[in-house]
């Protein structure tokens, strides 16, 4: 147990050491920068419910596509629904989305690569599939996924996780492949400790560290692909503003109502950018070797 | 080099026999009937069971799985459930406007990321440098959507340069065809430069410490000899690499710009297809991007040893 314990702890003391860096040397601001924007587009999306003017979904015939007012910071919608505070609430389901598809694609990829890695037997077999979901475009399958199975949060969840989890698990074997080789490894074999206690105790946290940074680029690219699955018409149920659905319903409003794309588009974006950069800053304290290559 | 090729080309069977079976498994395995959708809301059971009947959907599943397989061994890709025509046909007819973009796209990514990335990394923590990064952090975090619009609203309707929409065959009208088609493939290049410019650099600054690059300087080789010369051609498998493995991005990228820019290619056919659950067409459609994919990946592949000459298979 200790072991397990041990790695978690420095994987983590690592973590704490990149927020707690005052933008020194090593990271220069940026990060920083990153992970204050990111604070306030997460705590400004939670607690939406208490500081919009308006609920998100009530339509108000009489006020439909007005511009900014005092009433409406950023105008209405085709609805009549105010802007401000449907951009600000869909960012709940948004980024939810985003966390669930890293969290559970890390989950599925870490069990399936450590199989893959340890069992040679299963190794071929899991991999021909793994390569062959990966020749499938990540967009059409997790279309398709959501087509089939239906517009709810975990059915766009899953169709997100999907394309990914072949690309953690490739990761996880790597670090498996070649953590096996260590002498510890070897010596736990020759001792002859448990194959459970080899796989959980001695070869899954060297992963941790990969992950939280293959993790974190996992959380962006599942917040622009739940964007861009609403806006192709196949995304989360309408009734529920994300900003995906937002820019989805801008479309056909684009020319006379540019902020319906915009507002929520500059969010998503400066959110993806801040997630993208922590996981630039993660992989340079985490795995130096990375940093090295990448000057 | 000729058995290398081969093996490698007899390895894509194994993939794309799994994409088949996995594409198949996943149409019949989920909720949803499509005689149902075809028939619409006012069918009896009867008629439902007769369309059924007809498509073949009534036999088992392993029936059916080769009954397709066996026709598109045949060449045969079957028939849209909702329009009749061959899917084919359907294909044929809208892969041309795909075609062109996808070309125009590399095109244009190749040529502006890989000298943004060796600038980059011959400026090495400069401005240039910086400007280029950020660039490339940029293009990874804006939806593909979000640009294509913020053209439009800049290009298209403020500075009134080039139409909002559509799309005419270059065959027809040249010049209108690029002024149409230049800013879909603006839209599309930004991640594909992003990803290049990013890679290029990346493998140029390991390239650029080492000891021939330091001798060519050395004896007086011009730098730009010296940069595209010496460096990039070195530097060059880990960008074909991800030219490769980004052209995934570039089909998945292809999808959304024709939603937004109206453009009549088969990025839209298949959303369309796979919203009204077009079986033969989804299957067709998945079949041939992931085969499109597998190809590049292997000419990516065998193109190394043509790159770099120190690699012999």
């Amino acid at each position: 147990m200790t072991d397990t314990t041990r790695s978690t702890q420095s994987a983590f003391a690592a973590l704490t050491r990149l927020i707690s860096l005052p933008g020194g040397a090593r990271l220069g601001g940026g990060p920083i920068i990153a992970a204050l924007i990111l604070l306030v587009i997460v705590v400004a999306s939670l607690a939406a419910p208490l500081y919009v003017p308006y609920d998100p979904l009530e339509m108000k015939a009489l006020s439909r596509l007005q511009g900014p007012s005092e009433a409406h910071p950023l105008g209405t919608d085709p609805f009549g629904r105010d802007i401000f505070s449907r951009v600000m609430t869909g960012g709940q389901v948004s980024l939810l989305i985003g966390v669930g598809a890293a969290v559970v694609s890390v989950a599925l990829g870490l069990i399936i690569g450590l199989v893959a890695g340890f069992f040679r037997m299963a190794d071929a077999i899991i991999m021909r599939i793994m390569d062959s979901l990966m020749a499938i475009p990540a967009i059409l399958l997790a279309i398709a996924l959501v087509a089939l199975n239906g517009p709810s949060l975990g059915s766009v969840i899953i169709a997100i996780t999907i394309p990914e989890v072949p690309r953690v698990v490739r990761l996880v074997r790597s670090v498996v492949l070649s953590a096996r080789e260590e002498p510890y490894v070897e010596a736990a074999i020759a001792l002859g400790s448990p194959m459970p206690k080899i796989l959980f105790q001695h070869l899954m946290p060297n992963t941790f560290a990969p992950l939280i940074v293959q993790g974190t680029y996992i959380c962006a690219s599942a917040i622009l692909i739940e964007a861009l699955l609403s806006f192709l018409g196949a995304g989360v149920s309408t009734e529920i503003p994300t900003w995906g659905n937002i820019m989805a319903e801008g479309r056909l409003y684009f020319q006379i109502k540019p902020g319906l794309i915009f507002w929520p588009g500059l969010l998503l974006s400066l959110c993806i950018l801040s997630i993208n950069l922590l996981g630039d800053a993660a992989r340079d304290v985490l795995d130096p070797r990375m940093k090295k290559r990448e000057g | 080099m000729l058995g290398y090729i081969l093996k490698r080309v007899l390895a894509t069977i194994p993939v794309m026999a799994i994409v088949a079976i996995f594409v198949f498994l996943l149409l019949r395995l989920t909720p949803g009937d499509p005689a149902a959708i075809l028939a619409g809301d006012a069918a009896t059971p009867d008629q439902l069971e007769r369309i059924r009947d007809r498509l073949g959907l009534n036999d088992p599943l392993y029936i059916q799985f080769f009954t397709w397989v066996g026709q598109l061994l045949q060449g045969d890709l079957g028939t849209s459930l909702i329009s009749n025509t061959s899917v084919s046909s359907m294909i044929g007819n809208r892969i041309g406007p795909t075609i062109n973009i996808a070309l125009m796209t590399i095109l244009i990514s190749v040529a502006l990321a890989v000298p943004m990335g060796v600038i980059a990394a011959w400026r090495h923590r400069t401005w240039v440098d910086f400007l280029v990064m950020s660039f490339s952090v940029l293009g990874f975090s804006v939806p593909v959507f979000v640009i294509g619009y913020i053209l439009i609203q800049i290009f298209a309707i403020e500075l009134r340069w080039v139409p909002v929409q559509g799309y005419v065959s270059p065959g027809e009208d040249f010049g209108d065809f690029f002024v149409r088609a230049i800013m879909p493939s603006l839209t599309l290049a930004t991640i594909y430069i992003a990803l290049i410019a990013r890679m290029t650099r990346a493998s140029m600054l390991e390239v650029l410490g080492e000891d021939y690059i330091r001798t060519a300087r050395a004896k007086g080789v011009r730098e730009n000899v010296v940069l595209f010369r010496h460096a990039l051609r070195n530097a060059a498998v880990p960008i074909l690499t991800i030219i490769g493995t980004g052209f995934a991005l570039l089909i998945s990228g292809v999808v959304v710009t024709e939603s937004v820019f109206n453009i009549p290619g088969i990025g839209r056919l298949t959303v369309d297809a796979i919203l009204a659950r077009d079986y033969p067409v989804i299957q067709a459609m998945i079949l041939l991007t992931a085969g499109i994919y597998v190809v590049v990946n292997l000419l990516v592949d065998i193109s190394y040893s043509f790159f770099d000459p120190r690699i012999r298979y």
